[in-house]
């Protein structure tokens, strides 16, 4: 199990987990959000094949209402 | 037809209006469509983890195919979060890139941060952003941020939900009177006349999210936003009569006057 942070909270990932399983167990495949690993955008082509590692601070945003 | 050209291209509406502070999405699709708007902004926060995912979220209810989407850096403090926030914005919206920026200075004001404003801008127009800016209604930072080539600018009129209006018309016509791209006002609107008011100055447009969401009557308030902003451009292209102090100038005739 690798210890990442995941939208500012401690959370545990099976290794070598990519960021394609991680929306999928998080039931995001499918929906509008975009994913930030360490401070860089992760594109939509990369997901299948972006593997997340020991460490990784994740941003997973979607839109909200806002003025 | 007298359309709203933003980087090159034409809106139907000079409303622009926001989608926070509502009740629910049913009521913000409500409020969006009775405005008539055409542009509608967005914020971008974090999923909420745990949450059943099977919620329906805002874009179900304003799709990107029927609206267009403007995402903003609402909460955003510093140059960096704002062209973060944008960047993640563009990811998620399929690479769409006309933006809202805003760069905050003071938590209880929400008083733009115009050095850090400046900074986003440059950093953003050069990533290839199109960028509409929120600011000062200082005409100098208009200026700069005009030259550092954001499509847009956007005063405010008043603090951001304060709905006091529009405080400075000077400085705003100031602002229209220099400025090559379009000029909205962003931020005060309160009532339908301060929408009018903003389109007799010239403005190009309006934004406005508190003033309808927070009317007892959101809908009615919409529709009276969407009434304003047509007929205070419709006075501006119409040319008003000049003011005068005072004129003995009657409506009606001098002579055949009975005696």
């Amino acid at each position: 199990m690798i210890a990442i942070s995941l939208n500012g909270e401690s959370s545990q990932l099976a290794a070598e987990t990519t960021v394609a399983q991680l929306l999928q167990q998080l039931g995001y495949a499918g929906k509008r959000v975009a994913v930030e690993r360490n401070g860089e955008i992760v594109p939509k082509s990369q997901h299948e094949e972006a593997r997340i590692a020991q460490g990784d601070r994740l941003e997973i945003v979607v839109a909200v209402g806002g003025g | 037809m007298d359309n709203l050209v933003i980087a090159g291209k034409a809106y139907a509406s000079r409303l622009l209006v926001g989608t926070g502070k509502y009740k629910d999405f049913a009521q913000t699709k409500a409020a969006v469509d009775a405005s008539g708007a055409s542009i509608v902004t967005v914020a971008i926060r974090r999923t909420n983890i745990g949450q059943d995912k099977d919620q329906p979220s805002l874009l179900d209810a304003l799709p990107p195919s029927e609206y267009t989407l403007l995402p903003n850096t609402a909460g955003c403090y510093t140059a960096k979060d704002a062209v973060r926030t944008l960047q993640l914005a563009r990811e998620l919206l399929d690479g769409h890139d006309l933006v809202k920026l805003e760069v905050l200075g003071d938590a209880n004001t929400l008083f733009p941060h115009m050095p850090e404003t400046l900074i986003a801008a440059e950093t953003l127009v050069k990533d290839g952003f199109k960028v509409m800016v929120y600011c000062s209604d200082d005409p100098i930072q208009a200026r700069l941020l005009e030259e550092i080539g954001c499509v847009a600018v956007m005063p405010l009129a008043s603090l951001i939900g304060s709905g006091m209006g529009i405080l400075n018309p000077w400085n705003l016509k100031l602002i229209i009177e220099q400025a090559k791209v379009p000029v909205l006002v962003d931020a005060g609107v309160g009532t339908a006349s301060d929408a009018a008011v903003a389109m007799e100055l010239g403005c190009d447009g309006v934004l406005m999210n508190t003033a309808i969401a927070l009317a007892r009557d959101p809908l009615l308030m919409a529709d009276a936003m969407k009434k304003a902003v047509e007929a205070g451009r419709q006075a501006y292209l119409a040319g008003r009569m000049p003011k005068k102090l005072y004129a003995a100038s009657p409506s009606s005739p001098t002579t055949g006057l009975i005696g």
